[in-house]
């Protein structure tokens, strides 16, 4: 079946939801939720720009012809930027509970002692 | 090799050095060349703070931190009010801007393409 | 020598990697092992460094490439007969050297300067582990020739940073400083991600080499440029994206905080690459200038009015570490606008930017350093509870004078030389841009004279110690007389390393694909 572009239009909603979650919501899982979708978005955007339809993936003893040999670039990006995500998204999370323990709150209009 | 040039100015750190050194000595020469009448301990060496009684303690002559250019700031409130509240310590704040920074180079640069 | 000058630029990524895993190791044998271990390694990257930009610098800037994994022709021999040759390459030209320089200098010193520095503190493994991730982090953004390499090295900056800011979980707003200066770093790196990508499936390549020989300035070209611009601008800290800076750089450990504004200059350099050698002239290069220029004007007015009311004194050397940052945007900005006629005064102008980068460094890093003194001495950062510091630091208070003469380009230091370089280019382009900007320098030097008539002038305070430590004292000293050389003889250093580093901006394109598609 072809599904088109509708891979890039959901992407661009991932991202666009991601942007929106992290302007708008208050409590700060919240916007590690928001920024973890926006990196999703992404890393849905370089799949799709891997994917070819009936191609194969060059496997090292099962290498198909150039033609229908898809270059594995844009996976390997996105595993890349997979565990990427895994480091950052952890290392918010684990700021949001000290922050929780230091401040006693997750809202994030709260947590401004840092400002002017 | 020691100068730099601009083009049109020209800028030599050891010909300015040469110069201060110059105008340092000078200097001592005039201040040399002054009246050597000073008495220690005396009147002539006191504080002297608008003709008000001086503090004992030389600690509270100190101008702290915080009173320094209370005046400029003072005089620039207008513009200081303003940029403080856009330092809002709110991250959602941040991010907004980050947006919106996106946005108008975005226009910016599909406008001139 | 050969060999090692040959490898130099993998070998400045691999050995602090390498070093920030084995130090946790090392560190289970006890403090001293631990820190002999950390200084070899900084010695060791900063003569890489040092062999690296001699090598570079001795070919008058011109472009060396660096291939890890199969050469030309080797390719991964599947049964098919295809061979698709999977490498990543690593080029240094004069811009990428200079950096590597400046990178070495502020390691080399922040290093040895915490020794003395964080002896009776705790989470001493974990700081310097983090310090040599940071660092292979910088060296890998500004030798790499690789776009998305240029964003695993980007995370990698981003993470160290955040841990360096945030590691001592006890402090109430180092914890809140980390949360928000990883959200928008995260933020602005998936958009550098998302115009990788972009790019990518445009022209089905990720070097920079290639991209830039396959560019055609389409719609999609143009969205790729403004995210790696507006991302990239985050990351350096201009503002309106500046206010991270203050809490990343305030509530790091004070010789971290150097490293930090090493790290935004990066980010910075990052911006330079792509907007010179990755676009060129494939986009209007005069809207783009002029984009910098006012990002720069107002980076340069608020930072530096931003500083005159902090009362924090790592807050304020922040915020005037902000302002510098515009000065850079200043400089290449002028001569990015005018780049497409070439006139004189816009190299003049880059050469400014570029060469304030390296004085930057050295002057903030030598303020920061003794900020951290200050803290040390009297257990505040409070600007209104200090005084009377220069009757026991003598030393240190002189240090201090030539730091922040040095950064708000009083003569002779070596501000002086690169933003006199500034001044006379801007004033070419338009003279609202020099006043500006001399305007602020006087700001900042008034900013300075607050720091020292609050922590060094007034009567002597009881509970401070002496002068500090030899191991503080020495690598303070280094800065300044980095700081004094380079300002007595501005003429050496702009001819030997300023001069083809902005050469290399200014006309290496050419020469930077060539070496990677051949020809050229």
């Amino acid at each position: 079946m072809n599904i088109g572009n509708l891979p890039f239009v959901v992407a661009a909603l991932l991202v666009a939801f991601g942007i929106y979650t992290f302007l708008f919501k208050r409590n700060l899982i919240k916007l590690v939720i928001g920024v973890s979708l926006v990196e999703t978005g992404v890393n849905l955007f370089l799949v799709t720009l891997g994917y070819r339809t009936a191609g194969i993936a060059p496997i090292y003893t099962f290498a198909p012809e150039a033609e229908r040999m898809v270059l594995p670039t844009p996976q390997a990006l996105t595993l890349t930027s997979i565990v990427i995500g895994l480091a950052t998204t952890a290392l918010l999370l684990s700021f949001a509970v000290f922050i929780h323990r230091h401040y006693g709150t997750l809202d994030v209009r709260k947590v401004k002692e840092l400002r002017g | 090799m020691n100068g730099i040039s601009s083009g049109f100015g020209a800028w030599n750190p050891i010909a300015w050095a040469l110069l201060f050194i110059g105008i340092l000595v000078v200097g001592f020469f005039v201040r040399s060349r002054g009246n050597a009448g000073y008495k220690r301990g005396t009147g002539q060496t006191k504080v002297f703070l608008s003709g008000n009684e001086e503090p004992d303690a030389s600690a509270a002559l100190h101008v702290r931190g915080r009173h320094l250019y209370w005046g400029m700031v003072e005089g620039l409130s207008g513009y200081y009010r303003r940029v403080k509240e856009l330092h809002t310590g709110v991250l959602s704040d941040y991010a907004a801007w980050f947006v919106g920074v996106l946005a108008v180079v975005f226009v910016i640069l599909v406008l001139v393409r | 020598m050969t060999a090692l000058t040959n490898h130099a630029p993998v070998l400045l990524i691999a050995i602090p990697l390498l070093g920030a895993f084995a130090v946790p190791l090392i560190g289970k044998l006890g403090r001293q092992a631990r820190n002999t271990f950390v200084g070899l390694i900084a010695l060791i990257t900063a003569a890489f460094a040092g062999l690296l930009a001699a090598h570079i610098f001795g070919q008058a800037g011109a472009p060396s490439l660096y291939v890890l994994g199969g050469h030309q022709g080797f390719g991964i021999p599947l049964p098919s007969g295809l061979s698709v040759p999977i490498r990543i390459i690593l080029e240094v030209d004069g811009m990428g050297a200079f950096m590597a320089l400046i990178t070495a200098l502020i390691m080399l010193t922040g290093a040895f300067f915490s020794f003395s520095y964080w002896k009776e503190r705790s989470g001493g493994t974990l700081f310097y582990s983090l310090l040599m991730l940071l660092t292979a982090g910088i060296f890998g953004m500004e030798l790499t020739g690789d776009m998305f390499n240029f964003f695993v090295f980007l995370e990698i900056t981003s993470i160290a940073a955040c841990g360096l800011i945030g590691f001592r979980v006890w402090l109430k707003t180092s914890q809140e400083a980390g949360f928000k200066v990883m959200a928008l770093y995260t933020l602005s790196g998936l958009f550098v991600l998302l115009a990788v990508g972009l790019l990518y499936g445009q022209y089905g390549g990720l070097n920079i080499a290639y991209l830039a020989s396959a560019l055609t300035g389409s719609t999609i070209d143009i969205v790729a440029l403004g995210l790696l611009l507006t991302g990239l601008a985050l990351k350096a800290g201009a503002v309106p994206l500046h206010m991270w800076a203050p809490d990343a750089y305030g509530e790091a450990p004070a010789p971290m905080s150097a490293v930090l504004v090493a790290n935004s200059q990066a980010s910075l350099y990052g911006l330079f690459r792509i907007l010179f050698t990755l676009f060129g002239l494939t986009i209007s290069v005069g809207a783009l200038g002029w984009i910098l220029i006012v990002l720069a004007l107002l980076t340069i007015f608020v930072g530096v009015t931003m500083a005159l009311i902090q009362n924090d004194i790592k807050r304020l050397i922040a915020y005037s570490a902000v302002s510098q940052i515009g000065y850079m945007l200043l400089g290449v900005g002028v001569g990015l606008a005018v780049s497409a006629a070439k006139p004189d005064f816009g190299f003049v102008a880059m050469q400014g930017g570029i060469f304030h980068m390296l004085n930057d460094a050295a002057c903030i890093g030598l303020l920061f350093f003794v900020s951290g003194v200050i803290i040390r001495a009297t257990g505040t950062r409070d600007l209104n509870r200090m005084g009377g510091l220069a009757h026991s630091m003598k030393w240190t208070s002189v240090l201090f004078i030539i730091g922040a003469f040095a950064l708000a380009g009083v003569p002779p230091f070596n501000g002086f030389a690169s933003k006199f370089l500034i001044y006379e280019a801007s004033f070419k382009l338009s003279p609202f841009l020099a006043v500006i900007a001399i305007l602020s320098s006087i700001l900042l030097l008034a900013v300075f004279v607050k720091v020292f008539q609050a922590a060094f002038l007034g009567a002597k305070q009881e509970g401070i110690g002496g002068e500090v430590p030899m191991g503080m004292m020495v690598p303070m000293v280094a800065l300044a007389l980095v700081v004094i050389v380079f300002g007595l003889f501005p003429g050496f250093f702009v001819d030997k390393i300023v001069t083809p580093a902005a050469n290399a901006l200014w006309y290496g394109r050419d020469a930077y694909i060539g070496l990677v598609l051949g020809g050229g």
